[in-house]
């Protein structure tokens, strides 16, 4: 009796074991964004990159939303995205995009922008990177959309593709 | 007389060591700290991009006198738990820290049950 | 041609393991007692031709035969021959063909070496290993081939990861397989055991020296590994409790139990359905080992270019395995009657197997817990180097104290005087050593407990030798080494643990640091061409402020052409008190170079003593064969 008791609890340990095996062999290891949505983002405040002024996160307080986007003049996957970045600025007028331009020089910046066009209302320099694990990205380009009251809706991991482009349109009618 | 010649040689042993270089406690929380873009790699071992970042935050949040324990809040808050290597102790990681030591006692007390059995069986 | 020849030798050695289950499976019906020559002849055969397809894919590489996808993928044509050779068994389905040339050979020899116990037994063994043979001759052929074909042939390979380009790695793979697949055949003779209902002496009597072989082998192969990620990696550590590391711990810590419990199954024909146990275990544990890390499941700097079709695979094996053999251990199992003394030697055996089992668990249990906490709840945590620390810690204390008592028991009863004698003598030992602990040091309370206990195994080893050599008393020099050397790694690493002095700082070149016992100049960079990577050299003047002595150490950085990589070679000074570890990367768009500096005390001892481990375990595979 005990030994069959044994036995039962034996054989489903194992059968537990291999189905987790066998589900965790589906899941996707990859970065973990789900963690900051619905969250405030820090306060910060940053120089601007056009003049002395600070941006900080209470000018973002006027908009209906935000989009932080890091970039750098040197980052070739962003590049790519700035294409997306021009369109929401000329379709969406209830998104206004704050730009952070990250381990760069600002004359490599201001040139990538004149040249690639500059969709931001701001643009902020982040010259050591440290603003940017406040915002606890990883690495660049990524996006960060917020709302009025600074809470995190959407983070973007990589450079914006079609479908993403397409969801942010979506989330700020 | 080999005790005596040991403890010579632990002597000498010992005089070769070096008191600790500058904050040692830096290091301890770059090795407690995982590089989220590398694959298996603490913040003091990569040499990424964003290991360095996290680096030069850490060593802001220090000269600001933060403990290590805020300096872990405050990264876990940005991250999640998983830049941390030591896992905090929490209902979901009870089971971890737990379950090793439940093990150990159950097998203790299975050997004990042993040698009490054979005990009985000797004296029948 | 090549690729033909591969293919069809597979296919034969499929063919061989089906004829072999079949043969076998007859010949137990029949009376007997002689196995047939067929059997033989069919595995001689089996062996050959899996040596055979082994070296065909080696000439592959020698010869950068791209038609072969492997090579391909693999190799090129400028790598160094013996690295082109080494290319062989560096990726997933050279490794494999790598398992089943073990899984074969020890098929083989074990046949040919156990001739004098029970045919059934022998015959069994045999068939549940062509089981095994088969299955992974079937996960070749159906997902990860070596000898697959690609036409057009292409011109160039693809090249192999420079970091894999080291003699250490290229001897490491093989020296852990013969250990991690080596306990495949008492897996098949524990099956074999059950089902032929042996006798427990002679079980033990038969695995004997493959348990031996198998754990040496995989003691080196985890040591050789620990001193490549040294040497090689750049972080001045050579442990990380990183997965892949733990995959190879797992079955390390069954093999080092079941060494143990042998000897009581053995001398006193008892634990046997432990032993069945934990023979089970280890192939299963390496089989688990395998599929965490060949199947992507995990994050890893080691893991093997992942793939979750061969994941799929393994799993499907490994339940097999796990299910069969739990089947029939239950179906075919008999009550077993425990006749222990409490002071005798077997209750201490039945003390490491219980430690052994708790840091085999602990490991387990850390390894697999983010996969299941993803997997049940979405959380991600990490389990590091700390949680280790903490949890095993503690417990290696009693065990070093048990280990060194444990063999001053006799197997049935000791005498308690003597052992208060010898205890007596020893505290003494400690209590010294405790005074001089704290005259040279500021540790923490389990490091001096750590510390002391492993002092104590230690001298009680050094005097037991002392003691062996005088009674010429040779069968106990195999035990003395290895516990000698496991207190000497506790002990050593321990120090190293507490002293070793690590800096991270930012120069740049002309620069000098000043730190406190060490000012680092950085002198100069240079910039060499090899033959197939650009490095950039780093050129430090370190002086060490007490004793004003000087040393040069040029790291580099190392940018390879094919396929594009960045490596970090460390600058390491290895003395024999300690080494000097110096690294250096560029922080990237600035003249700033981030600089690691390392102190490393006793690090050459740490190798010594693990070796030393496994030359015990080595000392008694030899002293057998004299014996018999």
């Amino acid at each position: 009796m005990k030994v069959n008791f044994l036995k039962i609890i034996i054989f489903s340990f194992v059968i537990f074991f291999l189905l987790i095996f066998w589900l965790g062999l589906k899941k996707d290891n990859s970065y973990n964004t789900k963690n900051l949505i619905g969250h405030r983002i820090s306060s910060f405040q940053l120089p601007s990159i056009h003049n002395n002024d600070l941006i900080s996160d209470e000018v973002l307080k006027q908009n209906q939303f935000t989009l932080i986007n890091f970039f750098a003049s040197w980052c070739a996957p962003c590049r790519i995205e700035h294409q997306y970045l021009i369109k929401i600025a000329n379709q969406n007028k209830n998104v206004k995009i704050l730009g952070i331009n990250f381990k760069d020089k600002k004359i490599n910046a201001l040139d990538f922008l004149s040249k690639l066009g500059d969709p931001y209302n701001f643009v902020a320099e982040d010259p050591d990177g440290k603003a940017s694990i406040l915002f606890g990205t990883y690495g660049i380009p990524e996006s960060i959309l917020i709302n009025k009251e600074l809470n995190i809706i959407k983070k973007i991991i990589g450079p914006i593709d079609q479908k993403q482009f397409e969801e942010i349109l979506k989330l700020t009618q | 007389m080999t005790l005596r010649k040991i403890i010579i040689i632990y002597f000498f042993l010992f005089t070769s060591l070096q008191s600790d270089e500058i904050n040692p406690e830096l290091i301890e929380i770059y090795k407690n700290l995982r590089c989220l873009i590398c694959q298996g790699q603490s913040i003091a071992d990569s040499n990424s991009d964003f290991a360095s970042t996290i680096k030069l935050v850490v060593l802001d949040q220090i000269k600001e006198g933060k403990t290590k324990d805020e300096i872990y809040a405050f990264l876990i808050s940005k991250y999640g738990e998983w830049i941390v290597y030591q896992p905090s102790f929490n209902k979901g990681t009870i089971l971890l820290w737990f379950l090793p030591y439940f093990i150990f006692i159950a097998g203790g007390l299975i050997i004990f049950l042993i040698i009490r059995k054979s005990k009985k069986n000797k004296v029948n | 041609m090549l690729s033909n020849i591969g293919s069809i030798l597979v296919l034969l050695i499929l063919s061989l393991s089906l004829l072999i289950i079949h043969n076998a499976y007859l010949e137990i019906k029949t009376n007997n007692q002689l196995i047939k020559k067929r059997i033989y002849n069919l595995s001689l055969f089996q062996t050959t031709f899996t040596i055979l397809s082994f070296f065909t894919l080696i000439l592959g590489f020698i010869y950068s035969d791209f038609s072969i996808v492997n090579v391909y993928e693999n190799s090129h044509t400028a790598k160094p021959l013996f690295y082109k050779i080494a290319g062989t068994w560096g990726n997933h389905e050279g490794s494999l063909l790598l398992w089943i040339n073990i899984l074969v050979l020890f098929s083989y020899l074990f046949l040919i070496f156990n001739q004098q116990h029970d045919k059934k037994f022998r015959l069994y063994t045999l068939i549940f290993q062509n089981f095994l043979i088969l299955g992974f001759v079937i996960f070749l052929l159906l997902n990860s081939n070596p000898f697959s074909s690609i036409y057009p042939v292409p011109l160039e390979g693809l090249g192999l990861n420079p970091i894999l380009q080291d003699p250490a790695l290229a001897i490491h793979p093989p020296l852990l397989y013969i250990g991690f697949v080596g306990c495949s055949i008492y897996f098949s003779a524990a099956i074999a055991s059950i089902l032929s209902e042996y006798n427990g002496k002679q079980f033990a009597l038969s695995i004997k020296s493959w348990v031996q072989i198998s754990w040496v082998f995989q003691t080196v192969g985890i040591t050789v590994g620990s001193i490549w990620a040294y040497y090689e990696l750049g972080w001045g550590g050579f442990w990380f409790w990183d997965p892949v590391e733990n995959a190879s711990l797992l079955p390390w810590f069954a093999i080092s139990a079941l060494m143990h419990s042998i000897m009581v199954l053995e001398k006193r024909n008892s634990l046997y359905e432990w032993v069945i146990i934990l023979c089970l275990s280890t192939f299963i544990l390496s089989v688990t080992g395998t599929f965490l890390v060949r199947s992507g499941i995990l994050n890893s700097v080691h893991t093997f270019a992942s793939d979750p079709s061969r994941g799929l695979y393994i799993l499907f094996f490994l339940s097999l395995m796990i299910f069969t053999s739990l089947i029939i251990f239950f179906k075919k199992r008999k009550k077993e009657n425990y006749n222990f003394n409490s002071n005798s030697k077997e209750t201490f055996i039945l003390a490491n197997n219980w430690f052994m089992v708790f840091f085999l668990a602990t490991v387990l249990i850390g390894t697999l817990y983010p996969i299941f906490l993803d997997v049940l709840t979405d959380i991600k945590v990490s389990v590091g180097p700390p949680f280790y620390n903490i949890v095993i810690i503690p417990l290696v204390i009693p065990f070093l104290i048990l280990m060194t008592l444990g063999p001053k028991f006799s197997w049935i009863n000791s005498k308690k005087e003597k052992l208060y004698k010898t205890l007596y003598v020893l505290l003494g030992a400690i209590i010294i050593n405790l005074f001089l602990f704290y005259l040279f040091g500021n540790y923490g309370l389990y490091a001096n407990l750590i510390l002391i206990a492993a002092t104590f195994l230690i001298l009680h080893s050094i005097l037991d030798a002392k003691k062996s050599i005088k009674n010429k008393k040779r069968f106990e020099y195999s035990r003395i080494i290895s516990h000698l050397g496991f207190g000497l790694l506790v002990f050593f690493i321990g120090i190293n643990h507490q002293h070793s002095v690590e800096t991270d700082f930012n120069l740049k070149i002309g620069e000098t640091k000043i730190l406190n016992n060490y000012e680092l100049f950085f002198e100069n960079i240079k910039i060499e061409q090899n033959k197939n990577y650009k490095s950039v050299v780093g050129e430090f003047k370190i002086t060490e402020l007490k004793k004003k002595n000087i040393q040069y150490l040029n790291p580099e950085i190392r940018i390879y052409a094919n396929p594009e990589t960045l490596t970090y070679e460390a600058a390491i000074k290895s003395k024999i008190s300690s080494d000097l570890y110096l690294t250096m990367s560029n922080v990237s768009r600035s003249d700033f170079y981030n600089i690691k500096f390392q102190n490393k005390p006793f690090m050459i001892w740490i190798w010594i003593s693990a070796f030393m481990i496994a030359l015990g375990g080595f000392v008694q595979l030899l002293q057998k064969k004299n014996e018999s």
